[in-house]
């Protein structure tokens, strides 16, 4: 039968999960058959996806990718990859966000800000101290590079405005609204629909303090616009921003960027 | 006409503008789509709202 082994598709004559271990890999390797982590034999049919890894040895680069993407529920890698995400803002939520869509794989990532990292920065936004003075761009395609080496990343070191929406985002299918301050939120989200027909905007609205988490949600209240937090719970004086929440709403759009990668239009 | 998926009534026609102001919405942080279709912020004050549209106002807050 026809399986795909650690990214490669390869036809060999056995049944069961471990006894291909028994034949590629070492007795104490693990097994990620479909998806999860097997620690009992289990049956193999036409198509599966196994992938065996040895704790401790880097894997060859054909086999990297593979092994990365093991835990994936099926299928969903090869969707995501043809995917193509900018991210405008890489403060609280965008840095996030695009560390989320590098884990899962994909392909194409332009990521926008003007900004360096500075310290009030590290309370929320995905960057470490030796990131400080840096151009948030550098920053984060850095640690993206370490983290998932097969996305495709481009950087724009502007500052969005109503006048340069079109040129940036054109060609992407999601474009995440990921700003501070409510004018660039709307000036961004009102240009990408009007200007460009095609693209989905997943934009974020209210994720200040500690309220409680099940305040953020996802909504749509529009047809090519996705609006994720808890809608209240803007940043002002006495009014701060903190990781937790902020990167709950941040796993919101993350999430709903990929839902709609892999077809799924509803919140 | 309906808003934000509850009916009210409109006595009067007015501008989209004048429309958002009466209700709180500062036009500056707001994305709206009447009948369907984004309206470009330019177009606020030349937009006539009557009692059968529908009409979705989005807000946003800061923070990011």
């Amino acid at each position: 039968m026809r399986i795909t082994l650690n990214g490669r598709k390869i036809e060999l004559d056995a049944g069961w999960a471990f006894e291909v271990r028994e034949r590629y890999g070492k007795p104490n390797d693990i097994v990620i058959l479909n998806g999860f982590q097997i620690e009992e034999d289990c049956k193999i049919s036409e198509n599966d996806i196994l992938n065996i890894i040895t704790k401790g040895v880097m894997p060859g680069k054909d086999e990297l990718e593979s092994m990365m993407m093991a835990r994936h529920t099926p299928r969903v890698h090869s969707e995501v990859k043809k995917g193509k995400v900018a991210v405008a803002g890489l403060g609280g939520l965008g840095s996030n966000i695009a560390v989320m869509l590098a884990r899962v794989g994909v392909g194409q990532l332009l990521l926008v800000d003007f900004d360096v990292v500075e310290p009030s920065n590290l309370n929320r936004q995905c960057y470490s101290i030796s990131h400080l003075g840096m151009p948030k761009t550098a920053a984060l395609k850095k640690q993206i590079q370490e983290i998932n080496p097969f996305v495709k990343i481009e950087l724009r070191d502007v500052r969005v405005a109503e006048n340069n929406v079109r040129e940036l985002f054109e060609g992407y299918d999601i474009v995440c609204e990921a700003f501070d301050k409510p004018e660039a939120k709307a000036v961004l989200v009102n240009t990408a629909l009007e200007q460009l027909p095609d693209i989905k905007v997943v934009a974020a609205s209210g994720m200040a303090g500690c309220e409680s988490s099940n305040l953020i949600r996802t909504v749509k209240p529009m047809k090519r616009l996705y609006l994720c937090g808890d809608l209240e719970n803007g940043a002002g004086t006495g009014s701060g921003l903190m990781a937790p929440r902020v990167m709950v709403c941040a796993g919101h759009q993350a999430n709903m960027v990929l839902r709609l990668l892999l077809g799924m239009e509803e919140a | 006409m309906k808003l934000n998926g509850t009916y009210h009534k409109l006595d009067k026609s007015q501008t989209l503008d004048e429309f958002l102001k009466t209700r709180g919405y500062n036009p500056a942080i707001v994305a709206v789509e009447l009948n369907g279709q984004i309206i470009s912020k330019g177009e606020y004050e030349n937009t006539i709202v009557d009692d059968r549209a529908a009409i979705e106002v989005v807000r946003f807050v800061g923070g990011g």
